[in-house]
């Protein structure tokens, strides 16, 4: 078992625009307007920069800075940890569409922001943090691979981490055919060294199958079109400041045990 | 919980080099390199690649055919290569199927099958093909998804995709995991394919040489692009070339520029270094990321420069193999398990004339000499560093 603590919180997600917005929602006492649909303006980046980037990219980043405004930590502090699914479908789709074209001009911007790590490289630009970054995919468990990851690297390196698991609806052609139909996004701050206010996670890795806990129409729907929103069930017991023990599936296998609070 | 060694029990490589190590081995002692004028199809550029050969006839086996993109083939290509499938088999009985991890990096993962269904789109419709399948050959896990299964392995499973240094990072991820008791043993590597958007997409930002790569010389003017494969096996214990550290660290700088002093890049030696518990005299040689670019060289050579004083071999092997992307970490890992094996320091072929501007001791024919302890450095865009050591106990 890995004991960490999730210090601060960030949240976007149609209806749940920010964490502190959404807890109500999370806990039961607001119907969840789907049709709140967020914006996304960044304050992290100048607009020079912001301008270069991509909806999945201003996703990530508003993301980490709603985490961020309620934290103890500097930017610069924390090492990182980005889970996406996806990664960037306008991206993808705007550069294979450019190579069907004569001479194939790709555009220089596009193929840097192609790299799955582009969020994570223009957060550490941002937060001017030179931490370790890990960029990863493990398909509708990115959720629960990143958390792992940010959990291990948190405990093990010594260091906090921000874990941002984030994706974003492909384009129109390549609708329906991956795992992503509407935005999420999740921030969690997390930090081996126990502080006021924060909620301890232990974490225990289980083999045999798990289902995944169940959860309230509108936000069973949500986890359906974004692996992301895999993080719901863990999100409602934060929001009610409760203590409760969830199981999170990781592959066919194997799950991920989460006691929370205790 | 502090930084327990691994060894790597086996290892596979595939490049265009060859087939397996033993390819691998004697192009490197010979001096044959791996480069050819780019003849990947619909690539009309001047530039040299790194392909590899018998890609287009491997078939997936039957419960397997949804992953059928050409980075999935050279997954299998390199899984069968040096027995490592088998020797996965026989860790399996060891550890049991779901206490062996399985990380992968890549950077484009199935992307060329993406670009070919685009080729394909309905002139009217504007759909693509109804047969491609998104799902399991682009999505960035895809590789990780199809080994497991290919494997016949249970554990945790994840891609790593931080462009060029991800199958570096992954011997970080597998040896956290190991040690926090997630799983007992681990297969490590990567795999990258050659497709369009790298092709055009490095083109675009002027980074592809129209010759072959020639890392640290004076009139080097920018890579090669290279596929690869490479697997390894770690486990805490065994016989074989062990993971000794691992350093990791961000730029940020800039999201396609490294540092210009290379901050970053020594921040993760340093890191390696401390993990491992070595001072720098202790590393024979240093495996360089060594693209051929005028920017990426100046920048490491200057972070080399700054921690080793000039006091350990160096050598970029890109001019072998070109820049393998995500799967260079691995396959220069790979390399250096080689040249401790089997004593000897490979060239950083095509360099001529080293630029005088730089100051790592660059190695230019390959030596045999006893080699116990290297670095291998990979640095990605979006700033993303990693430096592993490798070697024999110390």
């Amino acid at each position: 078992m890995m004991r960490v603590y999730v210090e601060s919180v960030g949240l976007t997600a149609p209806g749940m625009v920010g964490w502190a917005a959404a807890q109500s929602v999370l806990r039961g006492e607001a119907a969840l307007d789907a049709a709140n649909v967020p914006v996304f303006r960044p304050t992290l980046l100048p607009p020079n920069e912001r301008r270069r980037t991509t909806a999945l990219i201003k996703l990530a980043l508003q993301t980490a800075e709603d985490a961020l405004a309620h934290s103890r930590y500097a930017m610069h502090e924390l090492a990182s940890v980005f889970a996406s699914s996806e990664g960037d479908g306008e991206i993808v789709d705007r550069i294979c569409t450019t190579l069907t074209l004569p001479d194939r001009p790709v555009s220089p911007t596009h193929f840097h922001n192609s790299v799955h790590n582009a969020a994570a490289g223009y957060w550490a630009i941002a937060a001017g943090s030179c931490k370790p970054s890990t960029s990863l995919a493990a398909g509708v468990y990115s959720f629960t691979a990143g958390l792992l990851e940010a959990a291990t690297m948190a405990v093990l390196e010594c260091v906090p981490v921000v874990l941002l698991a984030y994706d974003y609806p492909l384009p129109p052609v390549l609708a329906g055919r991956g795992y992503v139909e509407t935005e999420f996004a999740v921030a969690l701050v997390l930090t081996a060294e126990e502080g006021d206010g924060m909620t301890p996670l232990d974490l225990a890795v289980l083999s045999g199958t798990g289902a995944s806990p169940s959860l309230p129409t509108k936000l069973a729907a949500l986890r359906t079109h974004n692996p992301a929103a895999a993080a719901l069930p863990l999100l409602q017991v934060l929001a009610r400041g409760a203590t409760a023990r969830l199981t999170l599936p990781y592959q066919e296998h194997l799950a991920l045990q989460i006691g929370i609070g205790a | 919980m502090a930084f327990e060694s691994l060894v790597i029990t086996a290892y596979s490589t595939i490049s265009a080099l060859g087939h397996g190590r033993r390819a691998a081995l004697d192009a490197l002692l010979a001096g044959r390199g791996g480069l050819r004028p780019c003849d990947y199809p619909g690539a009309d550029l001047e530039t040299w690649i790194g392909r590899v050969d018998g890609i287009e006839g491997v078939a997936l086996p039957d419960e397997l055919t949804a992953f059928d993109c050409r980075n999935n083939r050279l997954a299998l290509l390199g899984l069968e290569c040096d027995g490592f499938a088998a020797a996965v088999a026989a860790a399996r009985a060891r550890h049991g199927a779901a206490r062996i991890g399985v990380f992968l990096g890549t950077s484009t993962s199935g992307i060329e099958a993406t670009e070919q269904a685009y080729r394909q789109r309905g002139a009217d419709s504007g759909q693509l093909p109804t047969n491609f399948d998104y799902r399991h050959t682009h999505n960035t896990f895809s590789v990780a998804d199809f080994t497991r299964r290919y494997l016949g392995l249970e554990g945790p499973a994840l891609v790593i995709s931080t462009a060029c240094s991800s199958s570096a990072k992954v011997f970080a991820t597998a040896s956290r995991y190991i040690r926090a008791g997630w799983c007992d043993a681990a297969v490590v590597g990567g795999v990258d394919s050659l497709c369009l958007t790298t092709l055009y997409g490095f083109n675009s930002l002027e980074l592809v040489s129209r010759q072959p790569c020639r890392p640290w010389d004076v009139a080097r003017d920018g890579i090669n692009i290279g596929e690869a494969a490479g697997f390894a096996l770690l486990e805490r214990e065994g016989e074989g070339v062990r993971l000794l550290g691992y350093g990791e660290s961000s730029d940020a700088y800039h999201m396609s520029t490294p540092h210009p002093e290379g901050e970053g890049a020594l921040q993760a030696m340093q890191a390696a270094l401390r993990c491992a518990g070595l001072e720098p005299a202790r590393i024979d040689y240093i495996n360089l990321h060594g693209t051929a670019t005028p920017s990426n060289d100046r920048a490491e050579d200057c972070a080399v420069t700054r921690l080793f004083a000039g006091g350990s071999a160096c050598s970029s092997t890109k001019g072998w193999t070109g820049h393998t992307l995500g799967a260079a970490g691995i396959t220069e890992a790979i390399f250096c398990a080689l040249a401790i094996e089997e004593g000897f320091i490979p060239a950083s072929l095509n360099t001529e004339q080293i630029d005088p501007q730089l100051s790592a001791p660059i190695v230019r024919t390959t030596v045999r000499q006893p080699v116990r302890v290297v670095m291998t450095n990979s640095f990605g865009f979006g700033g993303s560093n990693c430096a592993l050591i490798l070697g024999r106990c110390v």
